[in-house]
């Protein structure tokens, strides 16, 4: 089942084309990597799904993009898509509050008052986020103090918090040490039985240990998607082998 | 030139697979000598061989890791990568058959050598099978490759002809039982040579297709 359907999106900045003409269907309860040089619109193509492109000036968008088949850009309330879709940046961005504010934040912003209600929704979220063990008995300590790894996990426990149906992550471990970037791919696909994930990764190991799928983007278009074991054994686009193995350029 | 290193790397273990085939070749070609024209000289060579072909495919196997270890190769790289680390292992069999049968060469008595056109034939076209596989790798040649597969019938065809030979021959002089046995066995490592040969080959139709000969549809 296609969680996202994209058809024939084409996004401009000004007078240059970020994407063209860009197609892509995106299966439910799937990982899927965007892989490709810098500029080549993948996280241009990511920041569309949740309609994160919508305030950069002189940014427009035509095409369309379903999400379990509703028009995101003319029949969904932003606020609605945010919550359905979650995002976790390169850089983890904790707010400067207690990792448990941090995590009921959302919650809160939707309205959820009840103490014990956020109890359950913070412990829930960050034992999902594979991070509960490491902080249950430093909850109301400053989320700042926490390493980059366990930053980057309590941003998707805060991301999960609002139990959203897709979770993109924009290079989620391009800041982080081994065993943290280890933590979140088991992270992912431990969370891809219940989320659907969408990950920008420039690491192709990464994409080829954790993604079902992989699209290949080069200068706005996507060349290639499919399997990740096909396209990364037998890509069948040149441009495609000539990135991957790194004899590009 | 991106990835220099890799490519460099890649030459090499190019030209490395091109000396154990050569090894393999020579180890073939003095085994048969060694039968055909009862050479100790030939018989010690495709014995030396053996040894030589086993180092070179440990040195080849260490390439091979280290490609893997420090290039994670993926796509071309590492369907050529893996062909090359179940080739050597083929290769390396070849060498143990040779070696096989400079061994039985020393049982044979000179006054029986003669007239085995059939099995010098059978050497011939295993040593080119052997080095059209190891071509079509370094050519990347998908055609010359799925012929050594189809060689392979040329080789069992000769086979089946020896064997009747031998049979016939045990027949007309029971007291040559010994010696007819002992040139099936070698017969029949030529014909296993052959089926490493095809081995190699099927492993350059992986590397260049990336799907086995009866995959292909």
């Amino acid at each position: 089942m296609n969680k996202f359907s994209v058809t024939d999106l084409t996004l401009k900045y000004g007078d240059f084309k970020a994407l063209k003409n860009v197609s892509l269907n995106i299966a439910a309860n799937e990982i899927t990597s965007f892989i490709g040089p810098s500029g080549c619109g993948k996280s241009t193509f990511l920041k569309t799904l949740n309609r994160m492109n919508d305030l950069v000036e002189g940014c427009t968008i035509t095409g369309q993009v379903l999400l379990d088949g509703k028009d995101i850009y003319n029949d969904m309330d932003v606020n609605t898509l945010r919550k359905t879709v979650g995002m976790v940046f390169q850089k983890p961005n904790p707010f400067p509050m207690s990792i448990y504010d941090n995590v009921a934040f959302g919650p809160r912003a939707h309205g959820i008052r009840s103490k014990s209600q956020l109890d359950e929704i913070v412990e829930t979220s960050l034992k999902q986020a594979a991070i509960w063990d490491e902080l249950k008995n430093r909850l109301k300590k400053s989320a700042l103090g926490l390493s980059g790894g366990q930053q980057q996990r309590l941003c998707i426990a805060r991301a999960l918090a609002v139990q959203p149906d897709v979770l993109l992550m924009d290079e989620p471990t391009s800041a982080l040490d081994p065993i943290s970037t280890l933590k979140i791919e088991e992270l992912a696909l431990t969370l891809k039985k219940d989320y659907t994930i969408i990950i920008v990764t420039h690491n192709m190991q990464q994409a080829t240990r954790i993604s079902d799928k992989t699209a290949f983007f080069l200068m706005g278009e996507i060349i290639e998607h499919g399997p990740t074991e096909e396209l990364f054994a037998m890509p069948k686009d040149q441009r495609t082998e000539d990135y991957i193995t790194g004899r590009f350029g | 030139m991106m990835r220099s290193r890799f490519d460099e790397q890649l030459d090499l273990l190019n030209l490395e697979l091109i000396k154990l085939g050569a090894l393999c070749e020579e180890a073939i070609s003095a085994a048969a000598k060694a039968l055909l024209d009862n050479d100790a000289v030939m018989r010690d060579r495709a014995i030396a061989a053996e040894r030589e072909i086993d180092q070179k495919e440990n040195e080849i196997e260490a390439i091979c890791l280290r490609l893997l270890l420090q290039q994670h190769p993926v796509a071309k790289d590492l369907r050529l990568i893996s062909s090359a680390l179940k080739m050597i292992s083929d290769m390396e069999r070849i060498g143990d058959q040779a070696q096989d049968i400079a061994e039985i060469t020393r049982f044979i008595n000179e006054k029986y050598i003669s007239n085995h056109k059939n099995i010098a034939d059978m050497a011939r076209a295993t040593i080119k099978m052997v080095t059209d596989s190891v071509e079509s790798f370094v050519q990347k040649d998908l055609a010359l490759a799925r012929s050594v597969e189809a060689y392979d019938d040329v080789v069992d065809d000769l086979f089946k002809k020896v064997r009747t030979d031998l049979t016939r021959l045990i027949r007309q002089n029971p007291d040559q039982g010994d010696y007819c046995l002992d040139l099936l066995m070698i017969a029949k490592y030529f014909e296993r040579i052959g089926d490493h040969a095809v081995n190699i080959a099927g492993w350059v139709v992986f590397s260049l297709t990336g799907r086995h000969t009866g995959e292909l549809t």
